[in-house]
């Protein structure tokens, strides 16, 4: 048993009661961390003595003064920078890195009162979908410690899953928030682009790039984005948007809902669990007063070559600031320049993040761009073009998250293309950069399955009302894995 | 064979705004290396541009002020390349849409006037700045983020003499649209310049060369001197020219080969995804419009046709904006405009030559040169007695009415007591008396000479020269 | 469009200024080859007069008032720096 089951108004209330303590919160999410950890292996850095100290401070503030979020432990995602403590992007470029400012999101966290425990792993740089990409250590699915938890943001996943937080940040480029949390069984949204500010995101794919929160359940995951979002004078593609009260919306009444189902989300590829779990969840809501219609999204097949092209092509530059000069790893032994560059970079990047600066660096050459990057910015015109035109008459669209659940760890590593497969439901919705939650909708031989539910730019509402509705009439966020009961 | 030379020039200038193009550290020359930074300038991991309003005013004016035709949609874009100045790896520019293009300036060069094309004007962000040691550099990142404008001139320039003419007019519309200090000592004026030469009649431009390392307009135009030169013998002599960058060195006047370029670089530029489109509505240009102050030509037309000054004189005046606006306010304190100019043009440019300052950095004021020049207008001293009263001017400041008092410097201009000292000077020097009387024109000279001497300069030249002529007469 | 040489993949990798062997020049050429003819079937599109999208949000003219703030203390800005000499970052020669 632990104090992570509740949600966090339970929490507010147990808090009130004076059952527990923030102190007492804290000290859970470390003992959580210390009996799971050594299986999970979620965790980079922890920030025990900062939040110790953190957290001693936030329980002598008057109940009146604190928001719903206040108190709660967090975990945040290895890529979003944080104030002396270290952050290394689960790379070996950024070894020893200590960044001297605050992510705005993280800032963001502190204002809630929220208490930042440790950075989680990650596939580097965000490259991958299974955290089997990081250079410090391979996270397992609580649900079954063979499989992988997804990623990139996997561990942001697994550490909620598995209990150890309640609260997680990941971050989503193709898939990296939504596809770990339908692995790992728990509630995950990336934001409209431009919700939440980037600033202090180590950026994979600027364009693409969207800080989310991870949760066990809707309302407390609306609590959070709520919490993290809003325009920021550091980020200029964050948008001037009013952040609403979304968790206000949560009544569960989705009567009159238009739902679309796009005929590629359920084609080809998509195992039968996947498959049932969706059309059973649409009769769920159906049940509940929503209208059910079948479109197309034509483009969605080219998404993933697109998305290559063009998320490769910015992190291709994005990342070539590690060059050993200013911070991070800096190879030894080296004559000149040149070799400093060349050796710091070839021994700190590994070697998926490397094939897409490389392709990256081809798709933005004089001879190629036209071909590559500038066709891929058109194709991704037309698919966000798809996406307008079914949202002219629905007010979201619904899929599966992934089209298996989370596979063995080793399966997929040595062909890219058979890992990039698994990415194909959810890079379109970044490319078109609208707002998608995944939350729990089945199983398949024991391990989760997520149904991810789209929405119009800045409709966040609509899918979390949409979510919580769901969650209400089914039974799946409440079941927990094995691995929870340790201790 | 002869050639005809064709030259390009590539400008870079750093606007004088507050903070930096996109971050909000201090854009100040010559802070301590490495405390003008922030982390958006270092390229820390996570952070994003935010674009300074004023750099987009500044290089609007610029480009305004150059005649050239404003971009209203534009953007900005990625420059891809390593360098340990340049701490991102890239620089944000701008590619495809510059903010400024199809400009032109005339520029006036051995008599003759000349319209040069200027090709883009384009925001971008300034490098850090290298030292080289033995062995290792040193970076100072100070540097890093300054708004710069580069500026491109077509390939219209003929002569090492219009391509200086080009930069220094260059330089004064920029001073005048007051968006940079163009201190090419301070480097917030840098110059490229790229030259070729083809046999006259021919079409076709001929393999040009890049010199770089030209830290004043004169060293433009010697390496370019010398660069035309070289090529010429190079291509007499059957060879041919090689694409490459060229260093001018100062010692020996010479350009020396850096780097022979393959190919063209590869930069990889694409839109930057960090910043959005900047969409510049016809109110908003309107507003850069209104906001240009009066440009040398149209100052020049001024002096001119309302101040009666030659063209000659207008030009020179006009060129460096701090003295064409001190000229302005010392004629509007009642100076007279030919006076003014002169004494500016003379021996006020002389001394700020000599002592090698700006007037800003003297006690001189445009009332206190106005107050002399008056005084010279009305008599009250004559020209040479006025060089004196300018040289406590210049260096201890106060009135000009009060400094003649003070030190008696008041003309003579009572014709007693100039006769007396005429009728002195012909007692003591009767040999001058017979030279000027056997028509040898000079003598008058030396017996106006002792005259003045006598009267410790103080004697009203006209008067004097009147009365010793009337004097010498009646011997 | 023709697949990756290895030449072609050592230049790509000197541009991103990653060092690189044979045995993995040979790799990347064909991992990068396969993706680059998947990327192919982006020409079954016909994208004439197509816009391409650099952001899916239409937004523009996002500035900043030119106020300065203050300097980095150079002691926090060299924090993760591994060489210093006299307030500068210290880098190896550069030969081209």
């Amino acid at each position: 048993m632990t104090l992570f089951e509740r949600s966090a108004h339970e929490l507010q209330e147990s808090l009130h009661k004076g059952e527990v303590t923030i102190a007492d919160l804290t000290n859970e999410a470390f003992a959580r961390i210390e009996a799971l950890d050594g299986n999970v292996q979620s965790f980079l850095a922890l920030n025990k003595e900062q939040a110790t100290a953190q957290a001693a401070e936030l329980d002598i503030v008057p109940f009146e003064e604190r928001g719903p979020l206040f108190g709660m432990p967090i975990g945040v995602k290895d890529n979003i920078v944080t104030e002396g403590l270290e952050t290394t992007c689960a790379s070996k470029i950024l070894e020893g890195f200590i960044p001297i400012y605050d992510a705005t999101v993280v800032k963001k966290l502190r204002e809630a009162g929220m208490v930042t425990v440790g950075k989680l792993n990650m596939d580097e740089f965000a490259m991958g979908s299974s955290n089997e990409n990081s250079y410090y250590k391979v996270t397992k699915n609580p649900w079954n410690l063979e499989h992988v938890p997804g990623g990139s943001s996997g561990a942001s996943a697994a550490s909620v899953a598995a209990g150890e937080v309640p609260f997680s940040l990941g971050s989503d480029t193709g898939g990296s928030i939504r596809q770990p949390a339908a692995y790992c069984g728990v509630v995950g949204m990336k934001p409209t682009y431009g919700r939440v500010s980037r600033s202090g995101l180590v950026a994979f794919a600027s364009s693409l790039d969207q800080i989310g929160p991870i949760t066990r359940n809707v309302r407390d995951n609306a609590l959070l984005l709520e919490a993290i979002s809003g325009v920021d004078e550091n980020d200029s593609t964050s948008a001037n948007v009013p952040v609403p009260n979304y968790a206000a919306a949560l009544n569960g009444d989705i009567k009159g809902l238009r739902i679309a189902v796009p005929k590629e989300f359920l084609g080809e590829g998509v195992g039968e669990a996947a498959r049932q779990s969706v059309l059973d969840a649409l009769e769920v809501l159906k049940g509940l007063g929503a209208t059910v219609e079948e479109v197309s999204l034509p483009h969605s097949k080219y998404a993933l070559a697109a998305y290559y092209i063009l998320s490769s092509s910015e992190a291709s530059s994005n990342l070539s600031r590690f060059d050993g000069i200013r911070y991070g790893f800096r190879a030894e032994g080296v004559k000149n320049l040149m070799e400093l560059y060349k050796e710091t970079r070839a021994q700190g990047f590994g070697d998926e993040v490397k094939r897409r600066i490389m392709l990256g660096t081809y798709s933005l050459s004089a001879g190629t761009y036209d071909a590559y990057y500038k066709k891929a910015q058109q194709v991704r015109t037309l698919i966000k073009e798809d996406y307008d035109k079914v949202f002219e008459d629905f007010d979201v669209i619904i899929g599966p998250t992934t089209p298996t659940p989370a596979f063995k760890i080793g399966e997929n590593v040595n062909d890219p293309l058979t890992m990039y497969a698994n990415d194909i439901l959810t890079i379109p919705i970044n490319l078109a950069g609208v707002p998608a939650i995944s939350i729990p909708c089945g199983f398949e031989n024991d391990l989760p399955l997520g149904l991810q539910i789209i929405g119009k730019h800045f409709d966040e509402e609509t899918i979390y009302r949409t979510a919580y509705a769901y969650e209400q009439a089914t039974d799946f966020h409440k079941k927990t894995p094995q691995i929870w009961e340790v201790k | 064979m002869n050639f005809e030379t064709i030259i390009g020039l590539e400008v870079h200038v750093e606007l004088k705004t507050e903070s930096k193009i996109f971050s909000s550290s201090p854009n100040h020359f010559g802070a301590e290396p490495n405390t003008n930074t922030s982390v958006i300038d270092l390229g820390y991991p996570g952070v994003l541009p935010v674009l300074n309003k004023n750099v987009v005013d500044f290089a609007m004016r610029a480009a305004l002020a150059l005649n050239m035709e404003i971009e209203q949609e534009t953007k900005f874009d990625r420059k891809n390349y390593f360098y340990p100045d340049n701490p991102k790896a890239y620089q944000i520019s701008q590619f495809d849409k510059p903010i400024g293009k199809n400009g032109w300036i005339e520029i006036e060069v051995d008599g003759y006037k000349k319209r040069i094309g200027i090709t883009r004007l384009h925001m971008e962000e300034d490098a850090g700045k290298l030292t080289h040691g033995d062995g290792y550099s040193l970076v100072d990142f100070n540097r890093q983020g300054t708004p710069l404008v580069e500026i491109v001139s077509e390939p219209d320039i003929r002569t090492p003499n219009e391509a200086y003419a080009y930069l220094e007019k260059l330089k004064s519309i920029i001073q005048y649209s007051g968006v940079s200090d163009v201190r090419m000592e301070e480097g917030s004026l840098r110059c490229d310049a790229n030259i070729s030469l083809r046999p006259y009649g021919q079409e076709k431009f001929g393999t040009k060369a890049e010199l770089k390392n030209l830290n004043s307009f004169n060293f433009v135009r010697k390496g370019l001197e010398h660069e035309e030169v070289r090529q010429a013998e190079v291509l007499r002599a059957g060879g041919e020219i090689e694409q490459e960058t060229r260093r001018f060195d100062e010692k020996t006047g010479k350009t020396i080969l850096m780097r022979v370029k393959e190919g063209a670089d590869d930069y990889r530029y694409f839109p930057e995804p960090d910043l959005v489109r900047l969409s510049i509505d016809d109110e908003w240009l309107e507003r850069v419009k209104a906001s240009i102050p009066e440009l040398p030509d149209a100052r020049k037309v001024r002096y001119e046709s309302e101040l009666g000054l030659t063209a000659y004189d207008a030009a020179v005046l006009v060129i460096n904006k701090e003295i064409s606006d001190f000229f302005d306010a010392t004629v509007s304190a009642g100076a007279d405009a030919k006076l003014a100019a002169n004494w500016l043009m003379g021996d006020v440019s002389a001394y700020l030559n000599a002592e090698q300052k700006e007037l800003k950095d003297t006690a001189l004021t445009p009332e206190n040169l106005a107050g002399m020049i008056k005084l010279i207008s009305d008599g009250t001293i004559s020209s040479k007695i006025a060089k004196k009263v300018f040289t406590e001017l210049v260096v201890n400041g106060g009135e000009a009415g009060k400094i003649v008092k003070e030190k008696g410097l008041v003309q003579i201009s009572d014709p007693a007591v100039i006769l007396g000292f005429v009728t002195e000077v012909l007692d003591n020097d009767p040999k001058s008396v017979e030279d000027y009387k056997a028509g040898k024109d000079r003598a008058i000279k030396a017996m106006l000479g002792q005259i003045m001497k006598a009267s410790k300069g103080q004697a009203n030249p006209q008067l004097t020269n009147q009365i010793l002529l009337e004097e010498i007469a009646k011997r | 469009m023709a697949k990756l040489t290895k030449e072609e993949v050592k230049h790509v990798a000197h541009l991103a200024r990653l060092a690189i062997t044979e045995e993995e020049a040979e790799k990347f050429a064909e991992q990068l080859g396969k993706i680059t003819d998947f990327a192919e079937q982006l020409n079954e599109l016909d994208t004439t007069n197509v816009e391409p999208t650099t952001h899916v949000l239409p937004l523009v003219n996002v500035l900043r008032e030119d106020v300065a703030g203050q300097g980095l203390a150079r002691e926090k800005m060299m924090l993760n720096v591994k060489e210093q000499e006299a307030g500068q970052v210290k880098v190896p020669s550069i030969l081209d």
